[in-house]
């Protein structure tokens, strides 16, 4: 299993513009050891954006992400698992070639691959070319990237899209074991998870006021 | 496996499994080559003459046909965005992916080239000069098409873009290794002074082609 972590993520008076329009501003939150951050609001309110600001993908219009207890140096980005909308798979890959790839990549032991492919119950399909995957079964491929390499800080950006209540179910024990170890983890959901999340972040809520 | 070797065996393992990209660029190069002849007529010292020429001209334009591949399948299915927060930072991913390219790319253009020689009737002691030229030249090719690829990146019918960015800039590329092949076959001269500002063009591209191809892929990813 994963190594407990000690990193606490901070975000001081973050701000984001896409396109000349500010998404949101002064936004500050900090995030202990173990904590969860539920983002919601409606869509357009910066939802995924503020999940790519935290995995350095988008430039901060203000404000700074500050990671306390890593490495001196090391980027916030690096600290962080990104599951998007996209689902980085390679259809001409097989199933198991996809995740041993992200544990190559993601520089960690290759120990760690049975437990990846088993964590969303992919092991019976290791072999079958990702291409023949239905939708739930790539958003659950996606999902078992989380487990190939570990990292303290999850951003999930609607996780539950496609997969079927077994496998929520699934994901929110995962997410519950992420937060035991010492784990962080953002994720933007419209589901209902047994996580408790320890803050809660409403976008959009200044522009509708 | 390092990460750097996880990507960069996952890129030609992907090039070979998909076969389009190299076998097309294979192909292209062959079509180009063989028509020539019938548009220049059956001079054989004419053909031989401007051979060299003829050979990096297709071969540049045979490369380029696949250059938007080293970055656009992995900016379309989000593999880009996992690369970008993963250990490696963007310019070498930007450079192993451009080396990938150039194993499945520009290698097999280059060792193609004497085959192609054939049918322009390129003398046949200048045939190890030309690959040798090839070999050291087409890293530049594949680290600059990086550069193309990264800034036409999320474009529609980005490959024609992509060719008017890219050429102009191959235009040192082609003027050194034209240079040293017909140095070899008509003289008068050395051909190694062109073959090593080949060289030098190469090593320049391969460290600062990266540098911008990530600058691209930032601004593409936001």
């Amino acid at each position: 299993m994963q190594m407990p972590s000690h990193i606490a993520l901070a975000a001081h008076d973050i701000a984001c513009q896409r396109g000349g329009r500010t998404l949101f501003q002064g936004l500050s939150f900090t995030l202990e050891p173990g904590e969860a951050l539920l983002i919601s609001g409606p869509n357009g309110t910066g939802k995924t954006s503020l999940l790519r600001q935290i995995a350095g993908l988008l430039p901060l219009a203000a404000g700074r992400l500050t990671a306390t207890g890593a490495e001196a140096g090391t980027p916030v980005s690096e600290l962080c698992h990104y599951v998007g909308h996209l689902s980085a798979i390679k259809t001409s890959f097989s199933v198991g070639e996809n995740l041993a790839f992200w544990t190559d990549f993601l520089d960690a032991d290759e120990s760690a691959l049975p437990e990846a492919l088993a964590a969303f119950g992919l092991t019976p399909l290791a072999d079958l070319p990702a291409g023949l995957l239905s939708a739930g079964q790539r958003r659950k491929l996606a999902l078992s990237r989380l487990f190939a390499a570990p990292c303290p800080i999850w951003l999930l950006d609607e996780p539950s899209v496609s997969l079927d209540t077994a496998s929520v179910k699934l994901l929110d024990a995962a997410i519950r074991d992420h937060l035991k170890t010492g784990g962080i983890a953002l994720v933007s959901t419209h589901v209902k998870l047994k996580t408790k999340f320890a803050q809660e972040l409403t976008l959009g809520q200044e522009r509708a006021a | 496996m390092s990460p750097a070797l996880a990507l960069l065996v996952r890129d030609v393992k992907l090039a070979w499994r998909e076969g389009g990209a190299i076998g097309v660029a294979l192909g292209f190069y062959l079509v180009v080559v063989a028509i020539m002849p019938f548009g220049l007529g059956p001079d054989l010292n004419l053909l031989a003459h401007i051979a060299p020429g003829m050979l990096w001209v297709a071969l540049l334009l045979a490369a380029l046909l696949s250059a938007d591949r080293i970055f656009h399948n992995d900016y379309e299915d989000g593999t880009l965005d996992v690369l970008a927060t993963g250990p490696q930072s963007l310019p070498m991913v930007a450079a192993i992916k451009s080396l990938a390219h150039w194993l499945t790319t520009g290698i097999p253009l280059a060792l193609m080239a004497p085959v192609l020689g054939l049918l322009l009737n390129l003398p046949l002691d200048a045939m190890p000069l030309l690959v040798l030229t090839m070999l050291a030249g087409t890293p530049a090719v594949s680290f600059v098409a990086a550069i193309g690829a990264s800034l036409t990146l999320g474009l529609r019918r980005s490959g024609l873009l992509l060719a008017l960015l890219v050429l102009p800039l191959y235009v040192p590329v082609l003027i050194f290794g034209v240079s040293t092949a017909s140095m070899a076959i008509v003289g008068p001269g050395s051909p190694w002074p062109p073959f090593l500002m080949l060289c030098a063009i190469s090593l320049a591209s391969i460290v600062l082609a990266p540098l911008a191809a990530a600058a691209a892929l930032r601004t593409a990813m936001r």
